[in-house]
Protein backbone atom coordinates (compact mmCIF):
# COMPACT_ATOMS: atom_id res chain seq x y z
CA UNK A 1 0.00 0.00 0.00
CA UNK A 2 1.52 3.75 -1.21
CA UNK A 3 0.20 6.54 1.15
CA UNK A 4 0.56 9.69 -1.17
CA UNK A 5 -0.20 12.09 1.61
CA UNK A 6 2.57 10.39 4.13
CA UNK A 7 5.20 10.65 0.89
CA UNK A 8 3.92 14.27 0.55
CA UNK A 9 4.48 15.15 3.90
CA UNK A 10 8.32 13.21 3.43
CA UNK A 11 8.39 15.56 0.33
CA UNK A 12 7.76 18.46 1.82
CA UNK A 13 9.92 17.64 4.78
CA UNK A 14 12.56 17.12 2.44
CA UNK A 15 12.63 19.96 0.36
CA UNK A 16 12.38 22.44 3.12
CA UNK A 17 15.60 20.95 4.63
CA UNK A 18 17.76 20.99 1.91
CA UNK A 19 16.52 24.56 1.47
CA UNK A 20 17.95 25.60 5.02
CA UNK A 21 21.41 23.41 4.49
CA UNK A 22 21.86 24.57 0.92
CA UNK A 23 20.66 28.44 0.72
CA UNK A 24 23.60 30.67 2.60
CA UNK A 25 25.68 28.00 0.05
CA UNK A 26 24.21 29.96 -2.71
CA UNK A 27 23.19 33.41 -1.12
CA UNK A 28 26.88 34.21 -0.01
CA UNK A 29 29.31 32.15 -2.75
CA UNK A 30 32.43 32.52 -2.30
CA UNK A 31 34.09 34.68 1.30
CA UNK A 32 34.21 38.15 -0.61
CA UNK A 33 30.71 37.99 -0.67
CA UNK A 34 30.13 37.42 2.81
CA UNK A 35 29.47 39.82 5.06
CA UNK A 36 31.92 39.78 8.44
CA UNK A 37 29.08 39.78 10.78
CA UNK A 38 27.78 36.70 9.57
CA UNK A 39 30.57 35.14 9.23
CA UNK A 40 31.09 36.33 13.12
CA UNK A 41 27.83 34.64 13.51
CA UNK A 42 28.59 31.41 12.54
CA UNK A 43 31.44 30.81 14.89
CA UNK A 44 29.97 31.95 17.99
CA UNK A 45 26.30 30.67 17.28
CA UNK A 46 27.07 26.72 17.70
CA UNK A 47 27.90 27.42 21.37
CA UNK A 48 24.26 28.83 22.15
CA UNK A 49 22.44 26.64 19.31
CA UNK A 50 23.78 23.80 21.53
CA UNK A 51 22.39 24.88 25.16
CA UNK A 52 19.42 25.70 22.97
CA UNK A 53 19.27 22.01 21.53
CA UNK A 54 19.72 20.84 25.19
CA UNK A 55 16.73 23.21 26.16
CA UNK A 56 14.92 21.64 23.39
CA UNK A 57 15.15 17.70 23.90
CA UNK A 58 13.90 19.29 27.44
CA UNK A 59 10.90 20.92 26.21
CA UNK A 60 8.19 18.71 27.24
CA UNK A 61 9.36 17.60 31.04
CA UNK A 62 6.97 19.51 33.70
CA UNK A 63 7.63 20.10 37.56
CA UNK A 64 4.59 19.17 38.65
CA UNK A 65 5.72 16.15 40.24
CA UNK A 66 9.13 14.69 40.59
CA UNK A 67 8.54 11.26 38.61
CA UNK A 68 8.10 13.84 35.56
CA UNK A 69 11.78 16.07 35.81
CA UNK A 70 14.35 13.65 37.92
CA UNK A 71 14.39 11.12 35.44
CA UNK A 72 15.37 13.41 32.37
CA UNK A 73 17.47 16.08 34.95
CA UNK A 74 19.45 13.12 36.74
CA UNK A 75 20.38 11.75 33.42
CA UNK A 76 21.42 14.96 32.00
CA UNK A 77 23.67 15.49 34.70
CA UNK A 78 25.08 12.04 34.55
CA UNK A 79 25.86 12.62 30.74
CA UNK A 80 27.17 15.28 31.49
CA UNK A 81 29.74 14.59 34.56
CA UNK A 82 30.44 11.09 32.67
CA UNK A 83 31.54 13.69 29.78
CA UNK A 84 34.15 15.43 32.04
CA UNK A 85 35.04 12.83 33.62
CA UNK A 86 35.85 10.46 30.29
CA UNK A 87 35.50 12.62 27.73
CA UNK A 88 34.00 10.01 25.16
CA UNK A 89 30.83 10.78 23.73
CA UNK A 90 29.81 7.40 22.67
CA UNK A 91 30.23 5.76 26.75
CA UNK A 92 28.58 9.23 27.98
CA UNK A 93 25.26 8.51 25.22
CA UNK A 94 25.08 5.34 26.65
CA UNK A 95 25.60 5.57 30.42
CA UNK A 96 23.11 8.69 30.01
CA UNK A 97 20.25 6.84 28.33
CA UNK A 98 20.65 3.50 30.02
CA UNK A 99 20.76 6.03 33.13
CA UNK A 100 16.80 7.19 31.57
CA UNK A 101 15.45 3.84 31.05
CA UNK A 102 16.45 2.54 34.35
CA UNK A 103 14.96 5.80 36.11
CA UNK A 104 11.79 5.63 34.20
CA UNK A 105 11.05 2.11 34.99
CA UNK A 106 11.93 2.03 38.61
CA UNK A 107 10.68 5.97 39.43
CA UNK B 1 50.56 13.73 -1.36
CA UNK B 2 46.97 12.67 -1.40
CA UNK B 3 46.53 9.76 0.47
CA UNK B 4 42.95 7.87 -0.20
CA UNK B 5 43.33 5.16 2.42
CA UNK B 6 44.59 7.51 5.03
CA UNK B 7 41.78 9.73 4.56
CA UNK B 8 38.89 7.25 4.79
CA UNK B 9 40.70 5.75 7.94
CA UNK B 10 40.56 9.62 9.56
CA UNK B 11 37.21 10.11 8.53
CA UNK B 12 36.10 6.74 9.56
CA UNK B 13 37.51 7.24 13.82
CA UNK B 14 36.50 10.32 13.48
CA UNK B 15 33.01 9.54 12.09
CA UNK B 16 32.74 6.90 15.20
CA UNK B 17 31.28 9.11 17.87
CA UNK B 18 27.94 9.55 15.65
CA UNK B 19 27.99 6.04 14.89
CA UNK B 20 26.75 5.07 18.17
CA UNK B 21 24.28 8.21 18.27
CA UNK B 22 22.86 7.63 14.81
CA UNK B 23 22.75 4.00 15.19
CA UNK B 24 20.83 3.85 18.64
CA UNK B 25 18.61 6.92 17.53
CA UNK B 26 17.95 5.34 14.11
CA UNK B 27 17.06 2.68 15.70
CA UNK B 28 14.65 4.77 18.17
CA UNK B 29 12.93 5.88 14.95
CA UNK B 30 12.56 2.95 12.91
CA UNK B 31 11.29 1.18 15.87
CA UNK B 32 8.20 4.29 16.13
CA UNK B 33 7.90 4.78 12.61
CA UNK B 34 7.41 0.62 12.66
CA UNK B 35 4.93 1.08 15.63
CA UNK B 36 2.71 3.55 13.20
CA UNK B 37 2.41 0.97 10.47
CA UNK B 38 5.22 2.19 7.92
CA UNK B 39 8.02 -0.16 7.69
CA UNK B 40 11.71 -0.29 6.73
CA UNK B 41 10.70 0.95 3.32
CA UNK B 42 9.44 4.20 4.49
CA UNK B 43 12.40 4.22 7.16
CA UNK B 44 15.31 4.35 4.39
CA UNK B 45 13.24 6.79 2.61
CA UNK B 46 13.03 9.20 5.21
CA UNK B 47 16.58 8.80 6.31
CA UNK B 48 17.78 8.72 2.55
CA UNK B 49 16.05 12.37 1.48
CA UNK B 50 15.44 13.97 5.23
CA UNK B 51 18.13 12.81 6.97
CA UNK B 52 17.37 15.24 9.86
CA UNK B 53 16.70 13.11 13.27
CA UNK B 54 14.61 15.03 15.37
CA UNK B 55 12.53 16.38 12.50
CA UNK B 56 11.74 12.57 11.42
CA UNK B 57 10.60 12.18 14.89
CA UNK B 58 8.01 14.80 14.52
CA UNK B 59 6.87 14.11 11.15
CA UNK B 60 5.81 10.57 12.68
CA UNK B 61 3.44 12.36 14.68
CA UNK B 62 2.32 14.53 11.23
CA UNK B 63 1.79 11.47 9.12
CA UNK B 64 -0.29 9.55 11.58
CA UNK B 65 -2.03 12.49 12.55
CA UNK B 66 -2.84 13.98 9.25
CA UNK B 67 -1.20 16.79 9.40
CA UNK B 68 -1.59 19.61 6.44
CA UNK B 69 1.03 20.29 3.97
CA UNK B 70 1.31 23.84 5.36
CA UNK B 71 1.50 22.75 9.11
CA UNK B 72 4.66 20.34 8.01
CA UNK B 73 6.27 23.20 5.84
CA UNK B 74 6.17 25.16 9.00
CA UNK B 75 7.01 22.61 10.96
CA UNK B 76 10.07 21.71 9.54
CA UNK B 77 10.92 25.04 9.18
CA UNK B 78 10.99 25.43 12.61
CA UNK B 79 12.41 21.93 13.63
CA UNK B 80 15.24 22.63 11.40
CA UNK B 81 15.99 26.02 11.31
CA UNK B 82 19.21 26.25 13.25
CA UNK B 83 20.66 24.07 10.08
CA UNK B 84 20.66 27.67 7.95
CA UNK B 85 22.99 28.92 10.90
CA UNK B 86 25.21 25.82 10.14
CA UNK B 87 25.31 26.38 6.56
CA UNK B 88 26.38 29.91 7.43
CA UNK B 89 29.37 29.38 9.91
CA UNK B 90 30.50 26.69 7.31
CA UNK B 91 30.60 29.07 4.50
CA UNK B 92 34.16 29.26 4.58
CA UNK B 93 35.49 26.28 5.24
CA UNK B 94 33.05 24.39 2.13
CA UNK B 95 34.07 27.29 -0.14
CA UNK B 96 36.57 25.10 -2.39
CA UNK B 97 34.76 22.30 -2.58
CA UNK B 98 33.51 22.35 -5.76
CA UNK B 99 30.57 20.13 -6.69
CA UNK B 100 31.12 18.24 -3.67
CA UNK B 101 29.20 21.41 -1.95
CA UNK B 102 26.04 20.38 -2.76
CA UNK B 103 25.98 17.18 -0.92
CA UNK B 104 28.29 18.21 2.13
CA UNK B 105 25.67 20.93 2.05
CA UNK B 106 22.93 18.50 1.96
CA UNK B 107 24.00 16.43 5.39
CA UNK B 108 25.22 19.05 7.22
CA UNK B 109 23.61 17.59 10.19
CA UNK B 110 23.65 18.53 14.33
CA UNK B 111 26.21 15.39 14.21
CA UNK B 112 27.98 16.09 11.25
CA UNK B 113 28.39 19.57 11.97
CA UNK B 114 29.60 19.19 15.07
CA UNK B 115 32.46 16.88 13.49
CA UNK B 116 33.56 19.68 10.95
CA UNK B 117 32.99 23.08 13.10
CA UNK B 118 36.25 22.83 13.84
CA UNK B 119 38.00 21.18 11.06
CA UNK B 120 39.82 24.31 10.07
CA UNK B 121 41.46 25.06 13.18
CA UNK B 122 42.70 21.26 13.44
CA UNK B 123 45.53 20.12 11.74
CA UNK B 124 45.27 18.11 9.19
CA UNK B 125 47.89 15.31 8.86
CA UNK B 126 50.11 14.52 5.91
CA UNK B 127 48.00 12.50 2.66
CA UNK B 128 44.61 13.40 4.42
CA UNK B 129 42.59 15.83 1.47
CA UNK B 130 40.10 18.22 3.31
CA UNK B 131 37.93 17.95 0.42
CA UNK B 132 37.76 13.86 0.68
CA UNK B 133 37.97 13.81 4.06
CA UNK B 134 34.41 15.96 4.28
CA UNK B 135 33.06 14.19 1.73
CA UNK B 136 33.49 10.31 3.41
CA UNK B 137 32.74 11.85 6.73
CA UNK B 138 29.32 12.91 5.48
CA UNK B 139 28.50 10.25 3.54
CA UNK B 140 29.73 7.62 6.30
CA UNK B 141 27.43 9.81 8.73
CA UNK B 142 23.95 9.24 6.45
CA UNK B 143 24.69 5.44 6.29
CA UNK B 144 24.89 4.96 9.85
CA UNK B 145 21.49 6.85 10.13
CA UNK B 146 20.27 4.78 7.09
CA UNK B 147 21.35 1.78 8.87
CA UNK B 148 20.07 2.40 12.12
CA UNK B 149 16.57 3.45 11.15
CA UNK B 150 16.67 0.21 8.95
CA UNK B 151 17.91 -1.92 11.94
CA UNK B 152 15.20 -0.33 14.35
CA UNK B 153 12.62 -0.62 11.49
CA UNK B 154 13.45 -4.57 11.76
CA UNK B 155 13.54 -4.52 15.36
CA UNK B 156 10.19 -3.03 15.71
CA UNK B 157 8.48 -5.49 13.47
CA UNK B 158 10.62 -8.44 16.14
CA UNK B 159 10.24 -7.35 19.52
CA UNK B 160 7.48 -8.66 21.47
CA UNK B 161 8.13 -5.37 23.83
CA UNK B 162 8.65 -1.72 23.61
CA UNK B 163 11.84 0.20 24.49
CA UNK B 164 10.74 2.92 26.28
CA UNK B 165 13.19 5.64 26.86
CA UNK B 166 15.40 5.39 24.14
CA UNK B 167 14.69 8.65 22.50
CA UNK B 168 16.56 9.94 24.98
CA UNK B 169 20.02 8.97 23.30
CA UNK B 170 19.48 12.61 20.98
CA UNK B 171 19.17 14.48 24.53
CA UNK B 172 22.18 12.51 25.88
CA UNK B 173 23.81 13.01 22.63
CA UNK B 174 23.24 17.38 22.39
CA UNK B 175 24.37 17.42 26.25
CA UNK B 176 27.89 15.68 25.75
CA UNK B 177 28.81 17.92 22.66
CA UNK B 178 28.00 20.97 24.84
CA UNK B 179 29.67 19.66 27.65
CA UNK B 180 32.83 18.96 25.10
CA UNK B 181 32.05 22.58 23.74
CA UNK B 182 32.23 24.11 27.35
CA UNK B 183 35.58 22.18 28.05
CA UNK B 184 37.41 23.66 25.04
CA UNK B 185 37.07 27.02 26.93
CA UNK B 186 36.03 28.87 24.20
CA UNK B 187 32.97 30.68 23.80
CA UNK B 188 30.76 30.00 27.23
CA UNK B 189 29.42 33.22 27.35
CA UNK B 190 28.22 32.39 24.19
CA UNK B 191 27.00 28.93 25.42
CA UNK B 192 25.49 30.46 28.82
CA UNK B 193 23.26 32.76 26.80
CA UNK B 194 21.85 30.39 24.83
CA UNK B 195 20.64 28.39 27.73
CA UNK B 196 19.46 31.64 29.46
CA UNK B 197 17.64 32.86 26.36
CA UNK B 198 16.12 29.10 25.21
CA UNK B 199 14.63 28.80 28.41
CA UNK B 200 13.63 32.01 29.53
CA UNK B 201 11.74 31.72 25.63
CA UNK B 202 10.50 28.19 26.42
CA UNK B 203 8.83 29.90 29.66
CA UNK B 204 7.48 32.39 27.42
CA UNK B 205 6.44 31.10 24.41
CA UNK B 206 5.66 27.24 25.38
CA UNK B 207 7.43 23.97 24.12
CA UNK B 208 5.69 24.35 20.69
CA UNK B 209 6.66 27.79 19.82
CA UNK B 210 9.81 28.93 21.43
CA UNK B 211 12.31 27.85 19.07
CA UNK B 212 11.90 30.82 16.52
CA UNK B 213 12.01 33.74 19.09
CA UNK B 214 14.92 31.65 20.83
CA UNK B 215 16.94 31.81 17.83
CA UNK B 216 15.97 35.75 16.98
CA UNK B 217 16.66 36.28 21.35
CA UNK B 218 20.45 34.87 20.99
CA UNK B 219 21.28 36.23 17.63
CA UNK B 220 20.49 39.42 19.34
CA UNK B 221 21.32 38.95 22.70
CA UNK B 222 25.08 37.84 21.03
CA UNK B 223 25.25 40.89 18.97
CA UNK B 224 24.47 43.59 21.93
CA UNK B 225 27.18 41.53 23.86
CA UNK B 226 29.79 42.05 20.88
CA UNK B 227 28.60 45.40 21.18
CA UNK B 228 29.56 45.96 24.72
CA UNK B 229 32.72 43.93 24.10
CA UNK B 230 32.04 41.24 26.03
CA UNK B 231 32.69 38.65 23.07
CA UNK B 232 35.53 38.13 20.73
CA UNK B 233 35.23 40.46 17.61
CA UNK B 234 37.63 38.32 15.05
CA UNK B 235 36.79 35.71 13.33
CA UNK B 236 38.30 32.22 13.29
CA UNK B 237 41.31 32.18 10.75
CA UNK B 238 41.94 29.27 8.38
Amino acid sequence: MFNMHAAAIIAVCAIVTVALRVSPFIIWSGERTTPKYIMWLGDVLPYAIMAMLVVFCLRNISFDSVVNWAPAIISVLVTGVTQVVKRNSILSIIVGTICYMLLIQVM
Amino acid sequence: MYNRNETIKKALIDSLPVLAGYIVIGIGFGIILQSHGYGIGWAVAMSVLVYAGSLQYVAIDLISGGASLITTAVTALMVNARHLFYAISMLKTYRDMGKAKAYLAFALTDEVYSLVCTIDKDKVPDGVSKKAYCIFLSLFCQCYWVVGSAMGSLIGAALPFELVGIDFAMTALFTAVLVEQWLSGENRLSAVTGAIVSILCLLAFGPDNFLIPTMVLITIALTVEKKFGLMREEVHDV
